[in-house]
Parts: structure tokens; sequence; C-alpha cells
């Protein structure tokens, strides 16, 4: 059985009309330039004039292409929403692979677990996102490449989803002392554990019985008192890895996310 | 000199009067190798403006958050806690030689916890109080391998939803909210091995616990379906429902209910 992709609860709004209606102005007075140069890719409040000029920039946002993370929390929730997306997508795509479908039992409900809690993950993040932010300001639907990936093979599946687990839980470790407001402190924290257990489950998936589950590879040391802390990387150093996977396609630009 | 006192002594109402936007200041530096006193670790010095939070602007005056010294010290506790049960544990030979090498990592990870805790707390820091890990119960954890996983996986779970309920009270400590953060994730990681090892999930599902029924409080409040005023049960009927939806949110225990937890455990 196919497994559904949307929640009909989250379906997309679809496109602004209005935005539309003015494109299709600009395209019939001539004044819609294609091309790059007057794209503007802003972060503050757009003026009815800048909305205009950057009708393609706001085109592209809302297709995937690229999208702005914004500034303080609402940069954090942003990045957090396209972790989770993007964990969301890649389960997603494992339960619909032959190694998913010829598993043991623990390993089905352990991937399928998986997606369920990242779909959930994803989902509450866009409905806190939009409940403080305008639609432009809110992620959009990205667009991943996961045909790197070999879905037929469990040594992949397990290596990837371990990959994706640790970098979750130091993304949101990083993200933790950058969040002003303390609910989303304290909900960063409610998922950063769950995504903790993700990680020692899967890890312990590919090397059973053993240490691999908390592992030195993982961990670093505070203070030389041993290796006995998970990570915590700034956000930029998170999309920069996360770009190198070479699994999402959007651009993310955040060049005003907080750092430390 | 002890920066946590410092720090203490800095929250003075007369110097909350002039706001300071919470990220100034407050940049923590790395310290590298193995120095551990606090003096050359720029702690915050100053104290921030207070945190936006809906939920504390709603607070009765009489809720209680405790100090950085106050969380550090309740940290400590079940750090001991946790590291002499484990050692206790290699000590006495009820773990199987096919577990040894997960105890005696977790066991040295609480190790370290307690070590790191104890460099934060300099002059405020106390030796380990002595522990009773029969519970008051009658429990043998030390002769039955079934109950020494039930109470390791209790303490975890313990443990990561304790680390959660003070991550506000060091909102305005950069520094400290980070190194909590980074011990309450491997927690996590130790309570999600020591669930499977168990025949459990390695998530929590509502309340639910096999941990027999003087332990609910470990797990009361799991069954929570809102986050940030959103009620997530009935919107993921194709995504597990409402159990993954409680597997997919940790929460927090206030410090009162961790310690009437610990307390079971105190000499």
């Amino acid at each position: 059985m196919k497994k559904p992709i949307f929640n009909v609860e989250f379906a997309d709004q679809g496109p602004d009309g209005k935005l539309n209606s003015r494109r299709r102005f600009l395209k019939n007075t001539g004044l819609l330039v294609a091309g790059t140069g007057l794209f503007m890719y802003s972060c503050s409040d757009e003026s009815p004039e800048e909305e205009l000029l950057s009708a393609d920039a706001a085109a592209d946002r809302r297709a995937g292409k690229v999208f702005n993370l914004g500034k303080g929390d609402l940069a954090i929730l942003n990045y957090a929403y396209v972790l989770e997306q993007l964990e969301a997508e890649y389960y997603r795509q494992v339960l619909e692979g032959s190694y998913w479908a010829n598993a043991s039992a623990e390993e089905k409900q352990i991937l399928q677990d998986l997606y369920y809690h990242e779909v959930i993950h994803r989902d509450f993040l866009k409905v806190a996102i939009s409940s403080v932010a305008s639609p432009g300001k809110v992620a959009p639907d990205l667009i991943f490449d996961f045909s790197s990936v070999d879905f037929s093979d469990r040594s992949t599946v397990l290596t990837v989803a371990q990959i994706l687990e640790d970098t979750g839980v130091s993304a949101y470790n990083g993200a933790g002392n950058l969040l002003e407001n303390t609910d989303y402190l304290l909900v960063a924290g409610k998922i950063v554990s769950v995504e903790a257990r993700h990680a020692a489950a899967i890890r312990d998936l590919i090397a059973p019985g053993t240490t691999n589950f908390a592992s030195d590879d993982v961990l670093v040391d505070i203070l030389g008192t041993g290796k006995a802390y998970d990570k915590a990387t700034d956000p930029r150093d998170v999309l920069a890895a996360v770009a190198a996977t070479g699994f999402l396609e959007t651009k993310i630009i955040a060049n005003n996310v907080p750092t430390n | 000199m002890n920066i946590i006192k410092f720090l203490d002594s800095l929250s003075a109402p007369e110097l909350l009067k002039t706001p300071v936007s919470r990220r100034t200041g407050l940049k923590s530096l790395r310290q590298k190798g193995k120095e551990l006193a606090l003096v050359s670790i720029p702690f915050a010095l100053a104290a921030t403006s207070k945190k936006t939070s809906a939920a504390t602007m709603a607070m009765p005056a009489a809720m209680f958050q405790a100090s950085p010294t106050d969380v550090l010290k309740f940290a400590l506790t079940l750090e001991y806690l946790e590291r002499d049960f484990y050692q206790m544990g290699l000590d006495s030979g009820v773990i199987p030689v096919t577990d040894r090498d997960v105890f005696g990592l977790i066991r040295d990870h609480e190790s370290s916890h307690v070590n790191l805790l104890v460099a934060a707390l300099a002059d405020d820091a106390f030796e380990a109080p002595e522990f009773d890990f029969s519970g008051g119960l009658g429990l043998t954890p030390f002769t039955n391998y079934a109950q020494f996983l039930a109470l390791a996986q209790g303490f975890e779970d313990t443990g990561v939803r304790a680390y959660k309920g003070q991550a506000g009270a060091l909102a305005n400590n950069d520094t400290l909210l980070e190194y909590a953060l980074q011990i309450h994730s491997v927690e996590a990681r130790h309570a999600s091995q020591v669930r499977r090892m168990r025949g459990e999930k390695g998530w929590i599902t509502k309340n639910n616990h096999t941990l027999g029924g003087t332990f609910d409080a470990v797990y009361a409040g799991e069954e929570n379906t809102v986050q940030l005023g959103v009620e997530l049960a009935g919107r993921f009927p194709n995504f597990g429902g409402v159990d993954a939806v409680t597997e997919a949110f940790d929460e927090p225990l206030t410090m009162a209910e961790v310690n009437a937890i610990a307390s079971l455990f105190l000499a």
C-alpha cells in the first residue's frame, strides 16, 4: 500500500492567487523581466514595490527553489522545519524501498516509527511557524533528491538514517542557546531527545548490543571530562553539511540566522 | 573564585533595571584542554533581560524557577545516582558479559557528567550521597538483572525529563544551557538503548511503562498531545495516531517531581 505523502489536515493552501494575477499583469504589459536581475530575496518585510519586483523571487520560493530562513527565532524554527522535512522525506522513501519491504519486523517498526515521528515534527513546526509568520516567511515544501541512495540496501539505508539522526541531535543542541523564546526552547528540547533515541536505535541496528548507540565517534569532550556529550553544532555548519549530501535541491539562505 | 556565586550576586534587582539584550556579553568561549578551573571560563557575567514566554508571564508568582547553581546541584545528585548505580552493577556481577560493554560505557558517561558538574559548581560541589537501590521497596537490582534493567530504564528516562525540565532555568546562561543539552541527549541515547534491551521501544508511548506501579511518576505526563498550544491528537490518523504523537515528544518533569522519584533511592 502506498504511504500517503500528505496529511489532509496540513495540505498546502496553494499558491497566492493575488500574486499570480499580478504576474499575468506584468507579462501582459511587458514589465516582467526574465532572469535574475530583478530578483530580491529579501528577509525584511516587503513593501508593495518590492513585492512587485520580486514577483519571480516569490514564485521561486513557493516552487521550493530557494528560501531565506529569516532572522531570530523564526529563522531557527524554519531551520528545524527544513531538517524535519528532510528526514520525513527520507523515511518516506525508505518505506517505499525493497530493503524495508523485506526487513525484520523490528526494523520495519523502528523505521516506520521514525517516519511517523518526523512527519509529526514537520507538520507541527509548519503549524507553529505559520501561526506567527506570514506565508512568505514560512519555508515552502522543499525539493529533495535521494537518487544517490540505494533504498534496496540495508547498510546504506541505516547509515544515512544514522547521519540524519545524529545531525538532527547536534542541530537542535546547537540551536538551543540561539532561541530567545523559552517556549520554543522547551519544544526544541522535547524533540531533540526523541531524535537522540532514534539515533541510538539506528546505531544499535547497525552494530547490535555494542557501544555504537553512543560511541566515541559521535560524541565530544567537554573540558577534558571525556567524550560523554553530544555535539552542539552551529546552524550554518549543519546547513553546509546538509548541502554537501546533495539531498536538498532547494537553496537555503541563512545569512541572518542567529549564531554564537 | 566561584563564578556561579558571582553570577547569582549579579542577578540583584537593581542590576535588572537596565535591560540588556539576551545575547550581548554572553558569548561563551570554549575552554580547550584539561583546565577545569571555572575562573577561566567566561560564563555570563551580567543578568540578561527577561526571556519572553507567554507561559512564564502566566505563571503564578509562587512558581519556582531554580537558579543555575540549584540546577547544577540537582543534576549532580542525579548523575551521582546513575554513576554509582552502574558502578555497583558492574562490580556486583549481575550484568551478563554480553551487556558489560554497554553498561561500562553508560557508567563512563555518567562519571564524566559528574566531573563536569563538580567542576562547574566549584565551592558549591558536594560528595556523592549514600544511595539505597532497594528503593525501600525490597528491590535487589544487583542480584536480579531484570530489576537492574528496569531501574536503569527508570533512571535514564527520568534523567532525560529532569534536564528537559530545567532548560528554562538555564536559558540565560548560553554555556550552561548548551552543556545541559549536550548531556540531555546522551541520556536519551542511554534510555533508548536500555529500553530496547528490555524489549520496549526506544521511545515512550503515552505514559505506558512496564516498571511497576511505584514508577508511574517516571512517565506521568508523557501522554500529553498539546505542543505550543496546538492539539496534535487526531491530526495524524495515517501516521501512527495518538501513540506516535506522544512518542514524538518527550515531556519535562519539574525539580520537585524528579526529587520525589530520586528520594526513593537516597539512603
